[in-house]
C-alpha cells in the first residue's frame, strides 16, 4: 500500500497528553494518523479500519492505581478480542511512555507465552524515586526483530524520557529467567546507554530510573507489538535536541533521531500491505 | 452575638435571612466577621444603605456575594483605589502607571489587555498568544501541595477562559532557607524544607498530568519567605484569533461544566486577603482546594473542541469566589442580568447551604456562555469527553443577579450595585532613609567570592526541580530550561506552537526581592530590564510585559509607599522599553508573625521571534572567539548576592539608564538577526564573573577575561566591584571572529569592549585590572560547584 494510504490510530482516553505531537510526527512520516477517543473507538468505530495503534503517552485516568493499569485492563476487557485479531494479522502496535505501561499492564508485552491475563513484567517507580525529565542514550540490541527499528543503521539513539515510573522489572524468582527469555528471543530492543554505546550499568542519571538490565524499550517475539519509555515523537524534528544551537553557523538538522521509528513502521506496512 | 439572634430561614430555600437593617454599626461588624465577610465598616453601611432602600433584609447568600465580590481578591481595591502619598493624590494605581503604558504606546498587536482572564496579543496574522500569571501565595503556606497545584491549575484554567490551548506554564518560587533552624519558626508557620517539597511537587504534578511543558521559572530564598511563601504559576495559551469569541447576549444559557461542586475553597479570597497567623491553620485550611488534573485535562478537550466550532458566545473561569464571582462578572461584561437556578448545580456532597454552593471555589470548573441554538451541539461535546456540563441559568436584560434554590428567591441583587464597592482611600509614606554607600573592604580572594556564589542558594542550578517538571510535552520546546550538553541555565524558553512555522515566542522573566528590601523603584525597573534582557538575549523581541505584585500589608501606610513606587518603576521602565503590560495580578497582606514580606515584584516577559533557528543559548561554541561585554558597569551593588555573601545591606541597587538601556536591547536583537551572534547571556546575580563562568561551564571549553577594557563608571576601580557588580542592561555575547568587525560595527554606539576569548580547554581565567591574575578555575570544576548548590533542595 501507499505509505499515505496507511492508517494510524492514536488512541486517547482522560488524561493521554502525548498525541498531538506523536500526530505530527507519524503525519510528517507520510502516514495518515487520526487521534481516536478509546470510547469512540471501543463503541462506534472500528479498530480494523487501522492499519497501525499507537498508545501515546500521558497519564491516562490519572495514572492513580499503578501507571497504566486502569486503561491496560479497560483495553483488553472492552477490546481484547479486536486487539489479538489486529496483532495476529500483523498490524504493529506501539506504545510508548504511558503507553508501554499501558502495554505491560494489558499483558501485551513481553508476551513470552501469547498474550497474558497478568502482567508480566512492570514499570515501577524510579529509582532515584520521582519524575525525571531528560535527554538519555538508547543502543540499539537487535534491530531485526522490532519492525519500528529495521531502518535504525546506526548504534545509539538519543531520545527523551519524562517518567516518575519507567523501572522495567520481571518479578521475584521468575526474574532471571524471564530476562533471559527475554535476550534469547532477541526482544530486548533499546538499552540505556552512555554517549559511545557503553551500557549504563544501571548508573544514574544514565540509566535516568534503575531499569534491570538498562532496559528502556521491548518488544514482542514477532516485532510488531513494540513499548519504549523514552519519547521518540519528541526527537523527531532537529530542533527538538537540547543541544542543536551547538552547531554553530548550522541551522538545526531537519530530523532527530525519533523519527526513525516511524519510518522503520511505514516501511514495513508498504510492504506487508 | 449568636447568629440566630439576627437572623431566619427563607422558607424552604436551606438560606437564612440576616437582619441588618436596623443593626447598630458594631453589630454590623459582628455580622461581618460572623459570616466571614471580610467587609469593613464603610463596606457593610453601604450594604445596608442598599438593603434599606430595597426595603428588606438581605440573605446570607446575598451578603457572602458582596463579601467575595469586594474583597481586595476579586476587586483589587488597592490598585483601583485613592491613595494619597507625600506626592499628592493618586486616583488609581493601575491606570496612573500599569495600563497607562500600554494606554499610551497603544501597539496595534494587543488584541486584549486587562480586561479578560488574560491579556492577549497577537502572534502572527492568524493566531494570538494569551498570559497569565497567578500568585497563590496563601494557600500554598497552608498546604503547599495543594496550594501549588490549584494555583498552576487556575492559571491553566485562566488561559482557557479566554479560549486558549495552553501551552506553557512558568513558575517563579519564593522560599526561606531550607536550612531554617525548627526552633525559630513561630507556631503555624510551616518549615521551608517542607513548603519548598510540597509546593515544587504540587507544580510539576499539575503541569505533567495535564501535558503543559514548564519551561521557565526561578527560585529565591529569603529570611523574609519563611512566614509567606511565594508562589507564582503562569500560563501561556494559543489561539486562532476569530475564535476568541466574547461576545454574549440575553438569553444566552449558563453553562457550568466540569468537576462537581463541594465544600473545598470557600472563602479562599477573603483568607488570601487577610494577614496569616497562627490560627491560619486550622481555620483556613478549608479555603485551600483540592487538585484533580486530568479533570481539567478533560475540560480542556472539550472547551477546544467547541471553540473551534465557534459554538460558546462566552467564557470564564471559576477561581476566587466560586460561582459569585463568575457569574457577576460574566452578567456585567455583557450588561446583562443573571438568573440561576441554584439546584441545577452538581454537587460532590449532600448538605451544603445555597451560600456555601455559590461562592465554593471547587477546582476544574469553568462557565460557559452558550446561545441556546448551540446548546444540544455543546452538551454532546462535553459527554464524548466525559465531562460533566450543566445549565444552571441564563442572561436575562433586566440587569439583575436573581437566584433561586428549592424554589425560593434567595438573592436579587442588582449588578451595578455588586460592582460599585465604596472607594477605598489610603495613605501611602515614602522611606526616605538615604543608603549608605556600604563597600566593604577590597577583597583578594576573588575565585573563592566566585566559587561560593555558583554554590549560593539563588545562583545555583535548579536542576533537581526543572527535572521534576516535563518540559518536553507537547514537542514544542526549542530552547529549554536545561539547556546543551551540560544543562546550562538558558536566560529564557522558546516555544514553536505551530507545525507550519518557524515563528516562536519567547518566555523570560524578571525578579530580585534583595533589591526590594533596599529601594523597590529600582526593583522595579531592574526586573523589567532583567525580563527584557532574557528574552533579548535570545533573540526575542517585540515584548509584552506581566507584572506580579507580593507585598505586605497595604494598610500600612510603608508598605503601600514601597508598593507606589515599584508600580512608578513599572510605568518608566516600560514606557521607555516601549513593552505594553497585558496582565496582571498581586498578593498583598503577605505578612506573618515573623513580620511582612520582602516587596517581591515578578516581570515576566513574552516576545516574539520571527525564526526559531536563529534562537541563540548562552553557552560558549567555538575556541578563539571574541567575547563581548555590552553595557556599562556602574558601581552597583546594593542588594547585589555578593554583598549578601558579605553580609552587607544597604549601597547603591543597580538603575537602568535610557535611553541607552533600550538601545543596547535592540543593538543585540539586530545582531542577532544578522547571525552575528552564537552565545549570548545576560548579567545579573552574581555579575559578571557568575554570567562569565556560566556561559564557560555550559559549552564543552573554557574562557579567558580581561577586565581592564570591560567599560565602566570610573568609580567601579577594584577587581571585586567588577566583577560583581549588578548593573543592568549588560551582556555577553560570543561572536566568531570572523563577524568581530561587522558586530562591532553595529553595536558601536552603545558601550562595548572584547573582553576575552573562547578557550579549547576547559580553563576558566579572569586577569584583573592590574593585570594579576585573579581566576585560574577549572571550568568542570565551576560547573561540579554549581550544579552541587542544586542537591539542598533534593
Amino acid at each position: 500500500m501507499n505509505r499515505d494510504e496507511i492508517r494510524v490510530c492514536i488512541l486517547r482516553v482522560a488524561g493521554t497528553n502525548c498525541d498531538r505531537e506523536t500526530k505530527t510526527a507519524l503525519q510528517d512520516v507520510g502516514m495518515t494518523a487520526e487521534v481516536v477517543h478509546f470510547k469512540q473507538l471501543s463503541t462506534k468505530e472500528n479498530l480494523m479500519e487501522y492499519d497501525m495503534l499507537v498508545v501515546p503517552g500521558g497519564f491516562s485516568h490519572g495514572d492513580y492505581v499503578r501507571a497504566g493499569a486502569i486503561w491496560g485492563k479497560k483495553l483488553m476487557a472492552t477490546m481484547g478480542k479486536d486487539i489479538r485479531r489486529f496483532m495476529d494479522e500483523g498490524r504493529p502496535i506501539l506504545g510508548i511512555c504511558n503507553g508501554f505501561q499501558v502495554l505491560i499492564e494489558a499483558g501485551l508485552l513481553p508476551q513470552s507465552q501469547g498474550v497474558s491475563r497478568f502482567p508480566e513484567a512492570a514499570l515501577a517507580s524510579n529509582s532515584p524515586s520521582g519524575y525525571n525529565c531528560r535527554w538519555v542514550y538508547l543502543r540499539l540490541e537487535t534491530a531485526n526483530t522490532s519492525i519500528f527499528t529495521k531502518r535504525i543503521l546506526k548504534r545509539t539513539l538519543r531520545i527523551p524520557v519524562a517518567h516518575a515510573e519507567g523501572r522495567f522489572l520481571f518479578e521475584g524468582k521468575k526474574a532471571d529467567r524471564q530476562l533471559e527469555e527475554l535476550i534469547n528471543n532477541r526482544q530486548l530492543v533499546f538499552r540505556y546507554c552512555h554517549e559511545d554505546g557503553e551500557y549504563a550499568d544501571g548508573k544514574y542519571p544514565i540509566n535516568p530510573n534503575g531499569s534491570l538490565y538498562d532496559i528502556a524499550g521491548i518488544c514482542s517475539p514477532c516485532g510488531t507489538v513494540f513499548g519504549l519509555m523514552p519519547h521518540p515523537e519528541r526527537a523527531y524534528f532537529g530542533w527538538q535536541s537540547p543541544n542543536w544551537t551547538m552547531e554553530t553557523g548550522k541551522e538545526p538538522a531537519p530530523y532527530g533521531d525519533g523519527g526513525l521509528l516511524f519510518e522503520s513502521a511505514a516501511e514495513y506496512l508498504e510492504k506487508k500491505f | 452575638m449568636n447568629l440566630t439572634e439576627v437572623a431566619d430561614t427563607v422558607e424552604d430555600s436551606g438560606a437564612l435571612r440576616i437582619h441588618i437593617i436596623n443593626a447598630t454599626e458594631n453589630q454590623l461588624q459582628r455580622i461581618s466577621s460572623q459570616l466571614k465577610l471580610g467587609l469593613n465598616p464603610t463596606e457593610m453601611k453601604t450594604v445596608q444603605a442598599y438593603f434599606t432602600k430595597q426595603g428588606r433584609n438581605p440573605t446570607d447568600l446575598e451578603l457572602q456575594t458582596v463579601g467575595q465580590t469586594w474583597s481586595e481578591h476579586c476587586f483589587h481595591k488597592v490598585f483601583k483605589g485613592t491613595i494619597h502619598t507625600p506626592e499628592g493624590k493618586i486616583r488609581s494605581l493601575l491606570k496612573t502607571y500599569i495600563s497607562r503604558v500600554t494606554r499610551e504606546l497603544n501597539p496595534p498587536w494587543c488584541i486584549s489587555v486587562f480586561e479578560d482572564n488574560a491579556g492577549i496579543i497577537e502572534f502572527n496574522k492568524d493566531y494570538a498568544i494569551a498570559a497569565k500569571v497567578e500568585t497563590h501565595n496563601h494557600p500554598s503556606a497552608i498546604e503547599p501541595f495543594g496550594g501549588a497545584a490549584t494555583g498552576v491549575g487556575g492559571v491553566i484554567r485562566d488561559v482557557l477562559g479566554v479560549w486558549a490551548d495552553p501551552i506553557a506554564c512558568t513558575d517563579v518560587l519564593g522560599f526561606g532557607p531550607l536550612d531554617f533552624n525548627h526552633e525559630n519558626l513561630p507556631p503555624g508557620v510551616k518549615h521551608p524544607m517542607y513548603l519548598f517539597r510540597g509546593v515544587t511537587a504540587g507544580i510539576g504534578c499539575y503541569g505533567n498530568n495535564m501535558g503543559i511543558p514548564t519551561v521557565n521559572g526561578a527560585i529565591y530564598f529569603d529570611e523574609s519567605y519563611v512566614g509567606n511563601v511565594v508562589v507564582y504559576c503562569g500560563c501561556i495559551g494559543f489561539l486562532p484569533k476569530t475564535k476568541y469569541a466574547q461576545n454574549a447576549q440575553k438569553g444566552d444559557i449558563l453553562l457550568l461544566a466540569g468537576g462537581r461542586t463541594g465544600r473545598d475553597g470557600i472563602h479562599g479570597v477573603t483568607f488570601a486577603s487577610t494577614e496569616l497567623t497562627k490560627e491560619s491553620e486550622e481555620a483556613s485550611r478549608p479555603a485551600v482546594q483540592i487538585a484533580n488534573p486530568i479533570e481539567e485535562e478533560k475540560l480542556k478537550r472539550a472547551i477546544i473542541r467547541i471553540r473551534d466550532r465557534s459554538l460558546g458566545s462566552g467564557i470564564t473561569d471559576l477561581g476566587g469566589g466560586g460561582l459569585s464571582s463568575a457569574i457577576g462578572e460574566m452578567a456585567r461584561r455583557f450588561r446583562c442580568g443573571a438568573h440561576i437556578r441554584l439546584d441545577a448545580v452538581p454537587l460532590r456532597q449532600r448538605g451544603l447551604a445555597p451560600w456555601e454552593i455559590y461562592i465554593s471555589e471547587s477546582q476544574e470548573r469553568m462557565l460557559l456562555l452558550i446561545p441556546p441554538e448551540n446548546a444540544k451541539a455543546v452538551l454532546e461535546v462535553f459527554d464524548e469527553e466525559d465531562v460533566e456540563a450543566t445549565p444552571i441559568g441564563e442572561l436575562t436584560e433586566d440587569g439583575k443577579l436573581k437566584i433561586v434554590s428549592k424554589g425560593v428567591e434567595v438573592a436579587n441583587l442588582d449588578i451595578t450595585f455588586l460592582f460599585a464597592p465604596p472607594p477605598v482611600e489610603r495613605i501611602a509614606t515614602y522611606d526616605e532613609s538615604q543608603h549608605e554607600d556600604a563597600t566593604p573592604p577590597e577583597s583578594h580572594d576573588l575565585e573563592k567570592s566566585l566559587v561560593r556564589l555558583l554554590a549560593s542558594s539563588d545562583i545555583a542550578s535548579r536542576e533537581a526541580v526543572v527535572r521534576t517538571y516535563d518540559h518536553e510535552v507537547q514537542g514544542h520546546t526549542v530552547l529549554k530550561p536545561l539547556h546543551g550538553e551540560f544543562g546550562g541555565p538558558n536566560d529564557a524558553a522558546v516555544i514553536k506552537p505551530l507545525d507550519e512555522s518557524w515563528r516562536g515566542l519567547v518566555i523570560s522573566c524578571g525578579m530580585n526581592p534583595q533589591y526590594g528590601k533596599v529601594a523597590t523603584y529600582r526593583m522595579a525597573t531592574s526586573a523589567v530590564d532583567e525580563a527584557i534582557r532574557n528574552n533579548t538575549a535570545v533573540g526575542g523581541r517585540r515584548i509584552a510585559l506581566l507584572d506580579n505584585f507580593t507585598w505586605g500589608n497595604p494598610e500600612k501606610p510603608d508598605r503601600l509607599g514601597s508598593l507606589v513606587q515599584a508600580c512608578k518603576g513599572c510605568y518608566d521602565s516600560a514606557k521607555n522599553f516601549m513593552t505594553p503590560f497585558i496582565s496582571g495580578k498581586d498578593s498583598l497582606y503577605n505578612e506573618s508573625p515573623l513580620g511582612p514580606i520582602t516587596p517581591t515584584l515578578l516581570i515576566t516577559a513574552i516576545g516574539i521571534i520571527p525564526d526559531i533557528r536563529n534562537a541563540i543559548s548562552l553557552d560558549l561554541k567555538v575556541p578563539g572567539n571574541p567575547v563581548y561585554i555590552v553595557g556599562q558597569t556602574f558601581r552597583e551593588l546594593g542588594g547585589s548576592q555578593y554583598f549578601r555573601l558579605k553580609g552587607i545591606r544597604g549601597g547603591s541597587v543597580p538603575e537602568v539608564r535610557f535611553p541607552q538601556a533600550k538601545d543596547i536591547m535592540d543593538t543585540i536583537v539586530e545582531a542577532i538577526d544578522r547571525r552575528l551572534v552564537v552565545a549570548c547571556h545576560d548579567i545579573s546575580e552574581g555579575g559578571l564573573a557568575v554570567a562569565a563562568a556560566e556561559m564557560a561551564f555550559s559549552g564543552r571549553g573554557g574562557l579567558s577575561l580581561d577586565l581592564k577594557d570591560v567599560p565602566r563608571e570610573k568609580t567601579v576601580n577594584r577587581n571585586d566591584l567588577l566583577l560583581f557588580s549588578e548593573s543592568n542592561s549588560r551582556l555577553l555575547v560570543e561572536v566568531p571572529e570572523k563577524h568581530a568587525k561587522e558586530f562591532e560595527s553595529i553595536v558601536t554606539d552603545v558601550p562595548h569592549a572584547s573582553i576575552g576569548r573562547v578557550l579549547k580547554d576547559d580553563n576558566f581565567l579572569v586577569k584583573g585590572l592590574q593585570g594579576r591574575p585573579l581566576v585560574t578555575a577549572d571550568t568542570r570544576e565551576l560547573l561540579a560547584r554549581w550544579n552541587m548548590g542544586s542537591e539542598g533542595g533534593r
